[in-house]
């Protein structure tokens, strides 16, 4: 039999029973298309991560207290508390070349108010380099001044969602806000066109760092950013500030250092993962596609065992049944997948159109790989009810009306 | 051209045996027309089944022109299923979506015929058989007559030795039958080996040579002497 005739003859016996093949059809396509878009979805969110990693600057160095075990070195014999972090620590780091800017960086949680309002908000501690690390600026006002890092004053940038939620349309600049127990001036308003993955502009009030600890009775510091001179200085720096500490710790690393490439690797790892993960839930329906392509050519074999065994008396051989079979349940599966493509482009054309700020992008092994599961899918389930076909006996077959 | 020997054909059912053909054996010369007559269950379907090679002897030897059918591999006898032997059934047997021209070409598109030459050869067939302008219909839109006769179309397209016919009138009135039986007999009279089973005296008659069976055996073998 030539291959033509051969596909011919399925797709007319596909044609002959149009509704239970469109099912076929449908639920086939939407395994591919679900393949796709979850995929799709998996890696829009990576590229989305790292997108965001990559406009805070991969200049950035995170120092914070306390040794992580994955940084080497043998932990602790007795539980050893780590020595606080302290602003002359951060200061002293500014001493290295390949460092150019650093921020200590307090942290704490209290409430902020203004007249009668009140809100809950993260407290950030820090001085005026705090704002060019971390790439921020103030939508109005000004940033924390130049000053000392020892010194307390009582000003502080307002997030750009507290500033709505105390003020409304009000003037804030220049108010006095109670942040605890104690007075602080608006002097800055966050820009939200700074936000990023992790750093929320909003519910946040900067305070300068001194001001910080001394609010929250805590003279140890939360991190340290540090800002390498360039990209390539980044190591140099890393080294640096490591031994400056253990300098200044007598002797011990109980400092943790973070590059952004080590979060951003592991961020990427994760996200991979995490598309496989979804990718793989989606095969399910593959699967389950394939076990429907499977009762379907087996509910064809049985609808057709007149027919088959016509073709046998006509010279067909267990072979040719077999194939004209199998070719129907390929050519389902081969259909659903392009239909699936379809509905998988579509989709993501909808979805990157209603939410710019997010591609949905298919990772480049996504779609040949949906249709090779679907091919697959469908030319193993097809086998099981093919071969019922090729061994029906004829005489039998014929008999049956 | 073809030799039955002691063939028999047993079937199990639960745990007996039940014994289709016994002890048959039967030469047919090329070009024969042969009835085969007898009661219900006297296993005339199961001899012609044996002869088309659609179902294997239990025992004894069938050769098709001189070559053992009983030990090839299915492969084979399908091949020989495809060249030299024809069916026609009582059924029919079309195919509900395909055209009667459709239908007539199957077995030219099972034996891997290039699409020009069956064109062709379908157009000839439908033409003999007085079906040309029936050639786009599907089976639902014929009548029984015609639908046995593009079934006819079929089984000779690929110019086969052999035609075995099932009680090709079982479901035709009177004057439909009639005009089967005449375009087998026309066709029997271009040299092919024709054998009908038949439950009609009067088509049983008609034939050169016929075969009576009774419960598996061959109970007469009747030839006319009269060259045609
Ligand atoms: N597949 C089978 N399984 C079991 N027994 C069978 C099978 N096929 C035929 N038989 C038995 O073999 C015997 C002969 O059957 P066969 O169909 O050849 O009879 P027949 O002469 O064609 O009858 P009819 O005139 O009714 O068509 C019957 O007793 C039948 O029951
Ligand atoms: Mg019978």
């Amino acid at each position: 039999m030539r291959l033509p005739d051969l596909l011919q003859y399925a797709e007319r016996s596909l044609r002959g029973a149009p509704t239970r093949s469109l099912l076929m059809l449908l639920a086939m396509s939407i395994g591919v298309a679900s393949v796709i878009l979850l995929t799709a979805l998996g890696e829009g969110a990576r590229r989305y991560v790292i997108n965001e990693f990559e406009q805070l600057g991969t200049d950035l160095l995170i120092m914070l207290p306390g040794r992580n075990e994955t940084t080497g070195g043998p932990p602790p014999l007795f539980g050893e508390t780590p020595r606080d972090l302290t602003i002359d620590d951060a200061l002293a780091l500014l001493r290295h070349p390949s460092i150019r800017r650093v921020a200590p960086i307090s942290v704490g949680n209290s409430p902020v108010s203004f007249g009668s309002r009140e809100r809950e908000v993260t407290i950030i501690g820090s001085t005026a380099d705090f704002f060019p690390v971390r790439h921020v600026e103030v939508a109005i006002g000004r940033p924390l001044p130049q000053m000392p890092a020892e010194r307390q004053l009582n000003v502080t940038v307002l997030g750009w969602r507290l500033k709505k939620e105390l003020f409304s349309n009000q003037r804030a600049l220049g108010a006095w806000v109670r942040i605890a127990d104690r007075r602080f001036r608006v002097i800055g308003i966050l820009d939200p066109a700074g936000e990023s993955l992790g750093l929320d502009l909003g519910d946040m009030a900067v305070i300068p760092v001194a001001s910080a600890q001394a609010l929250f009775d805590n003279p140890s510091l939360f991190r340290v950013l540090i800002q390498a001179r360039s990209k390539e200085e980044i190591e140099t720096a890393r080294k640096a500030a490591l031994v400056t500490l253990r300098r200044r710790h007598d002797g011990v690393g109980d400092v943790t250092l973070i590059t952004q490439d080590a979060m951003l690797s592991t961020f990427d790892r994760i996200l991979r993962a995490l598309t496989l993960t979804v990718a793989g839930i989606a095969g399910i329906s593959l699967a389950v596609a394939g076990i429907l392509i499977m009762n379907v050519m087996l509910v064809a074999v049985s609808q057709r065992v007149s027919e088959i065994g016509l073709l046998k008396a006509l010279g067909g051989s267990e072979r040719q049944v077999l194939r004209l079979f199998l070719a129907e349940a390929v050519m389902l599966a081969a259909s659903g997948a392009l239909l699936g493509l379809l509905l998988a482009l579509v989709g993501m054309h909808l979805v990157n159109r209603l939410f710019t700020d997010f591609a949905l992008i298919p990772p480049l092994w996504a779609a040949p790989a949906a249709v090779g599961v679907a091919l697959a899918t469908g030319l193993v389930f097809g086998v099981m009810p093919a071969r019922r076909a090729a061994r029906l006996d004829p005489v039998q077959a014929l008999a049956r009306r | 051209m073809i030799e039955l020997e002691h063939v028999e054909r047993d079937f199990e059912v639960g745990d007996e045996m039940v014994r289709a053909l016994a002890d048959v054996s039967l030469q047919i010369p090329p070009g024969d027309y042969l009835s085969v007559m007898g009661p219900s269950g006297s296993g005339k379907s199961t001899l012609l089944n044996v002869l088309g090679l659609l179902d294997r002897p239990s025992r004894g030897s069938y050769r098709l022109e001189g070559v053992e059918t009983t030990t090839l591999e299915e492969e084979a006898r399908a091949a020989l299923r495809r060249q030299r032997i024809g069916f026609v059934f009582q059924a029919f047997h079309l195919v509900p979506r395909l055209t009667a021209a459709e239908n007539v070409a199957l077995p030219m598109v099972l034996a891997g015929v290039p699409p020009t030459e069956r064109e062709s050869r379908v157009r000839e067939v439908l033409e003999s058989l007085d079906l040309t302008d029936r050639a786009q219909h599907r089976p639902d839109q014929l009548s029984g007559g015609q639908r046995q006769r593009v079934a006819i179309g079929r089984a000779i397209v690929m110019h086969p030795a052999l035609l075995l016919a099932d009680e090709p009138t079982g479901n035709l009135d009177q004057h439909s039958g009639q005009e089967v039986i005449a375009l087998l007999e026309q066709l029997n009279g271009e040299g092919i080996t024709l054998v009908i089973v038949t439950h009609d005296a009067s088509i049983g008659q008609r034939a050169r040579r016929r075969v009576r069976m009774l419960d598996g055996h061959i109970h007469s073998d009747e030839q006319d002497h009269a060259p045609t």
